[in-house]
């Protein structure tokens, strides 16, 4: 039986669908609730806090042996910025925690932080890239009087020549505006205390519970011994909860101040004001091409707006660096010129949300392709043809080595799929009927599964990337499978279990896997950058593997046969060509209460692994096809069409479920949310009455089909498909828009492309609604 | 997300009701459907120290139509009208634009006369009751008071009813079967309050429009009646040309607002078309 491969119905799901699943705020009992009161102003000095008599609350001063949060890279060009957990004097972002109340309940707590005033001496505040650039611009931190708080530069050495020998140099200015993950489930902690053993507990809503047990203790100084962090059911993440927050660390001073168990469950607008945005980048391209289309050399200018201030541990670098990295993205470009600066504003902080800095680079390529390709008059298919990579292993100009893929194949299958000709038949007869149809293309790589090397590459201080597995199996047969992961909705424990299940001969359903526990679990990195199938999935079937090779000895001992001829399956280990059967439970027994029988075989069947991969790049072709009415600006995706290659897939159905909701993240990325500040840096947009995601009913049917390139560099031969959907989908929306609109000469530069937008470039072509 | 404190009534009776505004007046608020008023509280933008919960009121949920036209009781539903709760082009209209409010669980709760007294200016039913001339009864110890809907609405979230009076009844005017209608509304997402409507009623007799109602919505500080325009439609075929050129008349007639969502500039062409749209579908 093959596990591998099926659409198994998620192992979650049970609990997850009939509400029995178990967040946070299931789980705060009687805790005393915590209230952050937040600063009303964007910057500026803190003069004064008053207090009102009786309550109980703490500032910065009460909290002035707490060590800021302050993530490091080991770069010239990075300066570190610390984030006091709470400020003693000044403020750097509407919504910055600067006090915090304690009370028996949410609304009393909320009562009194009402009642919390706090003096502030306002500064203007520096809010958007362009201000915070602009020669003589006020600092936001004076440790950094640029404003610029990382830059990475590079240039090949034929750049020049590139430029020298173009047919066409195509010059485009683009921005995509600022965003928010949105999870569901908002943040939120319980910190208990234990009066035995003075250890806190605290359960978060986090998607990397070892790396905030190290920064809560480095913190506080305290031991991680005396902590244990434990992350429930996380109602969505999506890079959002991987950074370590102030509040989490007050929590954690909280319960050992009190010596009593304390909760914060965030509300929707602190969620929107501080915890963290990202997508706030602004890229000038400059692309030099020959005349037959092949795109010789690139040149970038990389703003990416990081807010306040630097998110731990990868930094406000993640940005900016994964932008100048990546940018070349799936096509074979010869020279490479690029600067690339995270820009400190009074904001709130950047930190990674699904994608990071390529849902805006793809946006920039796939723009900078059609541009090009109408300007030399070549078919904007055609053209990607050309310069896409075909040839692996693929070396960038920014060094990083493509492993197998399908970049030509997946777009061709695409296109197909499409049918391109009858689709210009159509939209040639239904423009003479005022009816604006479009077309739009989108061919990216996904980097995904990358180990420490990446981040070390980065300069990181603290170096993610590898994962430790440990696989027991129990005298019964059945298996707990411990991990540093920390699944918050990707079903990982069933494509785990799906594929232990195949190593071991035995069904998913007799495999239990943990995580999100620190007392529970090796140390590990948790879930994010499409990382956990490659890379926990990697050290899951290393270390599954070897209690097999252990099971395969015990059971050729048992059948006097050679380990080599044994198989297992079905729950049997059988002698190859042949009716002899041991079920494995009786194997495991053996293991524990028979061990003295198997000489140069320790005891029972515990094992454990690390993989630490260099990374495996998925790649997709996204079609969108629209409406655009010409009259409001709206549009309406008709279809969407995904040719996804990530590689062997474990559980199809959980791999259709990554990429439709990335798409839909995508698509609002394209046509609706944006984060909007005025110029003092208050957030307009601070709730989903005005911060628009999209429903059912903006979304299309997504449909996938799956090409399966099998790379050296993943030990189980999948490739991760996290982020995939939110990085293509807004390029193939915005050029299916402009296809649709090229009757009327015009182009689109900015995500996303609301009504609004499109309506003002259609009014200056000359597409009035009143005569 | 907590609201403040409050105190909370829920009185058995309408002139039960109506003695607590009496006695609570501007620190009360009044609450039916609660689909405004609850997060305005839990965002702590509303503060009300007292909450007089009408739900127990029967003798205010009804909906009825005599030869006047339709009642509406205060405690009608948005979803009462999801089928027609009158025959002819009223109840068809409404049915219509009832599909345009918020979504459906919402429909459930939130009320027809909650709606006109909060009086969003982007709301559906705010459009309704101006372009159709409605009248508002509201009702105090002091009496019963007969609002015209022109003298209602006073801007943004203000209205003409006084702190002891509830809004007790809408009456819309009969619409006889000559009449046609027409509705438009361009909204960021389905269910969102309107950036830009507009609002038909067409009486049609050989060919030649009779009598006129048109209305916008979502692009002032409340909905307003295009009277002027009505008066351009009479006596004339509606045709594809006249349409047109009410439709520029609007673009140039109205002086939008902006906001994050749509700049003054953007509404302005929206309603041009929401009227365009509005009058082709009466007029078909």
């Amino acid at each position: 039986m093959n596990w591998i491969g099926r659409s198994l119905p998620r192992l979650e799901d049970p609990s997850l669908l009939r509400g029995h699943g178990s967040y946070v705020a299931d789980r705060i009992g009687k805790a005393a609730s915590v209230r952050f009161v937040r600063s009303p102003l964007a910057s500026g000095a803190i003069t004064g806090i008053e207090i009102p008599p009786g309550a109980t609350v703490f500032t910065g001063r009460d909290l002035s042996d707490v060590k800021p949060i302050q993530p490091i890279l080991h770069r010239p060009d990075y300066i570190a910025i610390g984030q006091p957990v709470l400020p003693v004097d000044r403020v750097a972002f509407c919504g910055q925690a600067i006090a915090v109340v304690v009370a028996e309940d949410a609304a009393l707590a909320e009562d009194i932080a009402d009642q919390v005033f706090v003096d502030i001496d306002t500064t203007d505040a520096i809010v958007d890239l362009d201000t915070a650039l602009a020669p003589g611009a006020a600092p936001v931190h004076p440790e950094a009087p640029s404003n610029v708080l990382v830059e990475g530069r590079m240039r090949t050495a034929g750049f020049d020549r590139a430029f020298a020998d173009a047919a066409e140099i195509v010059a485009l200015d683009l921005r995509s505006h600022r965003q928010s993950a949105a999870p569901m489930e908002g943040r939120g902690g319980l910190a208990e205390y234990d009066g035995v053993s003075g250890r806190v507990t605290l359960t978060a809503s986090v998607q990397m519970p070892h790396m905030l047990r190290t920064g809560i203790a480095d913190a506080l100084g305290m031991p991680e011994s005396e902590l244990r962090v434990i992350a429930p059911d996380v109602g969505g993440g999506f890079g959002q909860k991987m950074s370590l927050f102030p509040e989490y660390i007050v929590l954690v001073w909280l319960a050992r101040k009190l010596k009593r168990s304390v909760a914060w469950i965030e509300d929707r607008r602190e969620n929107f004001t501080a915890s963290a945005h990202g997508r706030d980048q602004a890229f000038s391209l400059r692309g030099a091409f020959a005349k037959d289309g092949r795109l010789l050399g690139l040149e970038a200018d990389l703003r990416s707006n990081v807010g306040a201030f630097s998110c731990y541990p990868v930094t406000c670098g993640v940005e900016p660096l994964m932008a100048l990295a990546e940018l070349p993205g799936p096509y074979d470009l010869g020279e490479y010129g690029v600067r690339s600066r995270g820009v400190t504003t009074n904001t709130c902080m950047m930190a990674p949300y699904r994608g990071v800095s390529r849902p805006m680079l793809t946006f920039s390529m796939e723009r900078l392709m059609e541009v090009a390709a109408k300007r030399l008059g070549i078919d904007a298919v055609e053209i990607r043809r050309r310069n896409l990579i075909g040839t692996f292993p693929h070396r960038s100009p920014t060094g990083l080595v493509y492993d197998e893929g399908s970049y030509l194949q997946a777009m061709e299958t695409a296109v197909k799929a499409i049918n391109l000709p009858a689709f210009r038949a159509r939209q040639t007869a239904l423009r003479k009927r005022n009816r604006h149809l479009g077309v739009g293309l989108s061919v990216f790589s996904e980097r995904t599964g990358y180990g420490t090397p990446a981040y070390a590459a980065r300069g990181m201080d603290i170096v993610p990337g590898y994962e430790i597995v440990d696989c027991t199996m129990d005298p019964s047969g059945n298996v707990v499978l411990r991990i540093g992961s920390s699944p918050h909705g990707q079903g990982l424990k069933t494509s785990l279990a799906q594929l232990v299940g195949d190593e071991l001969g035995i069904e998913p359903q007799r495999i239990r896997v943990v995580s999100g526990d620190t007392d529970a679990t090796p140390y590990g990195w948790g879930t994010f950058a499409s990382r956990s199938m490659v890379i926990a999935g990697g050290a899951s079937k290393l270390a599954a593997g070897q209690v097999a090779g252990k099971l395969k000895a015990i059971a050729a001992h048992l059948m006097e046969a050679s380990p080599d001829d044994i198989t297992l399956e079905n729950g049997l280990a059988r002698v190859s060509n042949s009716n002899r059967t041991t079920e494995i439970g009786a194997l495991a027994r053996a293991a524990y209460h028979q061990s003295h029988k198997f000489k140069g075989l320790s005891p029972g069947l515990h094992e454990s692994a690390v993989y630490d991969p260099g990374g495996t790049f998925s790649n997709a072709c996204h079609v969108a096809i629209v409406e655009v009415d010409i009259e409001t600006g709206g549009v309406r995706i008709e279809r969407f069409l995904v040719v996804e290659d990530a590689g062997v897939l474990i559980n199809p159905m959980i791999v259709d479920g990554q990429i439709a909701g990335g798409v839909a993240q995508g698509i609002a990325n394209a046509l609706f949310e944006e984060m909007i500040y005025d110029e003092n840096g208050n957030l307009l947009t601070a709730s989903f009455a005005d911060y628009l995601l999209p429903t059912s009913a903006e979304i299309p049917e997504i449909e996938i089909t799956h090409m399966e390139t099998v790379s050296p560099e993943s030990v189980t031969k999948a490739k991760g498909v996290g982020e995939g959907g939110a990085i293509g989908a807004p390029a193939a929306v915005v050029n299916a828009i402009v296809d649709a609109l090229s009757p009327f000469g015009i182009e689109l530069f900015e995500l996303p492309a609301t009504p609004q937008r499109i309506r003002e470039q259609l009014r200056k072509a000359g597409v009035s609604v009143h005569g | 997300m907590k609201p403040s404190a409050f105190d909370y009534f829920r009185p058995a009776s309408l002139s039960e009701a109506l003695a607590l505004l009496a006695k609570y007046k501007d620190d009360c608020k009044i609450l039916a459907g609660g689909q405004s008023l609850v997060p305005a509280m839990n965002f702590r933008l509303a503060r009300p120290a007292i909450l007089i919960d009408i739900n127990d009121l029967g003798e205010l949920d009804y909906i009825f139509a005599d030869d006047n036209g339709l009642h509406i009781g205060a405690l009608t539903r948005h979803a009462a009208f999801h089928r027609r709760v009158v025959d002819g082009p009223l109840g068809a209209l409404l049915s219509k634009v009832a599909r345009h409010i918020a979504h459906y669980p919402i429909r459930q709760r939130g009320t027809f006369a909650g709606s006109l007294a909060h009086a969003d200016p982007a709301s559906e039913w705010c459009l309704v009751a101006t372009a159709l001339n409605a009248a508002i009864v509201a009702k105090s110890i002091r009496g019963d008071r007969r609002i015209s809907v022109g003298d209602f609405f006073n801007g943004t979230f203000a209205t003409d009813l006084a702190a002891d009076e509830l809004l007790a009844e809408i009456h819309l005017p009969a619409m006889g079967p000559g009449w046609r209608t027409g509705f438009f509304e361009f909204s960021r997402r389905a269910g969102d309050f309107a950036l830009g409507m507009a609002l038909a009623a067409l009486r049609i007799e050989d060919g030649i429009v009779r009598e006129a109602r048109l209305g916008v919505g979502g692009v002032a500080d409340r909905a307003i009646r295009l009277e002027s325009l009505e008066d351009g439609l009479v006596g004339h075929a509606a045709s594809p040309e006249l349409i047109d050129s009410i439709a520029r008349e609007a673009w140039a007639l109205v002086t939008p607002v902006g906001d994050i969502h749509a700049s003054p500039e953007y509404r302005r062409d929206l309603i041009a078309t929401a009227v365009r749209r509005a009058l082709t579908e009466a007029a078909a």
